[in-house]
């Protein structure tokens, strides 16, 4: 009995102390998050936004959620309605448990696997299925065609995400995640990051997360002037809120991802007094949320690309692109001896 | 280790039987989705034996790449599934053949299989040197030391093949009118405005 709880019981509950630990600051961080957009896009067009339920309209996006949760799952009758329900389940859960493996601090980690950078490249090529499942199960035109141009848009976009993984990979040397924050870490403080050095990829690296976090402007699977609601159109209560979660839980991770590459994840600015005396989570949040300020300002500022426009970003010029650079920084690396063993 | 032996067969069964299911639903659909299911406990699989690499890379390249482009043929496709089964029992002798004559094959291939002696030496040492790398490195050291013409080959029959499709459905349409991007960049607006004062009462 005693070994049953030391070796099986105790590290479990453990582990799911750890894991509601992330998931639940994660949900509120979401729910806050659309606040943020909305306050953000408001002060953009000179609007006050939300502002009623609670003081500085703190209380609505417990309000929104409280509205959802208590509506009525309409399920279309022609609809497959297994696939139909499991699709934003599929979308909510990959948003999640991506959350597995990424480092907020030094040793502040679930789960600190050598393949962690690989890990999140997959998870995030699985984005797509909650989507297309969900296009397919309604049987309906509009979703089905949003269903289609997001799986075209995202698996167009992984393919520049990757090579620019890959160059940031070789200037590290390991497929670690905290191995990626170390290696950006010396005496130069902010500009030893990949930003600097790898500053092309940081770009396309921010614009291919916004296309594959299928945000403005390259919402195209949910563009409402164009396929009503997109992939989402027969959603309703509950199921539209996991879609909604996931999107901006989907965000967020994007954002996290892009700090550990390229603005040096947990890292102060500067190894000096003032800065290294805030532990390195609250410099991780406030670089995740400059991230996210960039994709709300994106949304309030760009009109929408054009489907043609989006397929020939993605193919003719980020993905020649970020391969030219892979080749260039491999070049570099092994001509200046600079390899990382 | 218990855990392990659970998980395990918890993985190889639900392999199995999603394995079985890509065959025996009658949606194609829904095969292609318990087909992404074999995928996912086959890349497991992989990391119970410690092949983390090779998992992850499962995942990225077949259901992250191959599948979604499996699911995107079968969506747009449109099948009549009752017409789709009716020669089954008809076809049947004919599938069963193959099925029993690949498994005779592969009976005799793996009753057959002989370790190589290095191998056996490797798994014989107690600790070899390479064990303190990790998977990806020693991947990467075999694959472009030992075997690097075969890996090069291999990128450029992939290339090859690439081209290929390219080429055989590539048609050229005559008439479609093109965005040319550069066109557009360079365009001032002396080209294609002029500026007039007008007098009132008197038009352009």
């Amino acid at each position: 009995m005693v070994e049953f709880w030391d070796s099986y019981a105790l590290p479990t509950i453990i582990i799911v102390a750890k894991i509601l630990a992330i998931v639940l600051p994660l949900l509120v961080l979401m729910a806050y998050l659309t606040l943020y957009e909305r306050k953000v896009m408001a002060a953009m067009q000179l609007r006050k936004g939300p502002n009623v339920v609670g003081f500085y309209g703190l209380l609505q996006p417990f309000a929104d959620g409280a509205k959802l949760f208590f509506k009525e799952t309409v399920i279309p009758s022609g609809a497959n309605k297994i696939l139909f329900l499991v699709a934003p389940m599929i979308t909510f859960l990959l948003s999640l448990i991506a959350w597995a493996v990424i480092p907020f601090d030094e040793g502040m980690v679930l789960s600190d696997i050598n393949v962690g950078v690989l890990y999140l490249f997959a998870i995030s090529s699985l984005g797509v299925y909650g989507i297309i499942v969900a296009g397919w199960a309604s049987n309906s035109r509009y979703p089905f065609l949003g269903a289609l141009r997001s799986a075209a848009q995202m698996v167009s976009y992984e393919v520049s995400i990757g090579f620019v993984i890959i160059s940031v990979l070789l200037c590290v040397g390991s497929l670690n995640l905290s191995d990626v924050v170390m290696a950006q870490k010396s005496d130069l403080g902010m500009f030893s990051w990949y930003f600097v050095p790898l500053f092309p990829m940081f770009i396309i690296f921010f614009i291919s997360i916004l296309a594959e976090t299928n945000r403005h402007p390259f919402d195209l699977p949910e563009a409402e002037a164009e396929l009503v609601a997109g992939y989402q159109t027969e959603y309703s209560a509950m199921a539209f809120a996991l879609f909604f979660l996931g999107e901006y839980v989907n965000m967020i991770l994007m954002s996290a991802i892009c700090v550990i590459l390229f603005l040096g994840g947990w890292l102060p600015p500067a190894d000096i007094a003032p800065f290294n005396w805030i532990p390195g989570i609250i410099w991780f949040g406030i670089k995740i949320a400059i991230l996210l300020f960039v994709f709300i300002w994106v949304r309030a500022t760009l009109p929408r690309y054009r489907y043609d426009q989006l397929m020939r970003l993605g193919w003719k010029v980020f993905l020649p692109l970020s391969l030219f650079w892979v080749v260039a920084t491999a070049g570099f690396l092994v001509a200046f001896d600079m390899v990382p063993a | 280790m218990i855990i392990a032996t659970l998980a395990f067969y918890l993985f190889a069964a639900l392999t199995v039987a999603s394995a079985f299911m890509v065959i025996a639903s009658k949606n194609p659909v829904h095969s292609v989705l318990f087909l992404i299911l074999a995928f996912f406990n086959s890349s497991a699989l992989f990391v119970l034996l410690g092949a983390e690499f090779i998992a992850m890379i499962l995942i990225v390249v077949y259901v992250g790449a191959v599948a979604v482009l499996f699911l995107f043929v079968v969506m747009m496709l449109d099948i009549n599934f009752a017409e789709l089964r009716q020669g089954f029992l008809q076809y049947l002798p004919i599938g069963a053949l193959i099925g029993i004559i690949l498994m005779i094959e592969l009976i005799l291939v793996v009753g057959g299989w002989h370790l190589s002696p290095d191998a056996l030496k490797v798994i014989a040492a107690p600790v070899s040197e390479a064990a303190h790398l990790t998977n990806t490195e020693q991947l990467g050291g075999l694959l472009y030391t030992k075997y690097v013409y075969l890996f090069q080959i291999a990128g450029m029959i992939l290339l090859v093949a690439m081209i290929g499709a390219i080429v055989l459905t590539h048609r050229q349409r005559p008439g479609v009118k093109k965005q040319v991007i550069a066109d557009q960049v360079y365009r001032r607006p002396e080209d294609s405005m002029v500026v007039r004062k007008v007098e009132p009462g008197q038009g352009v």
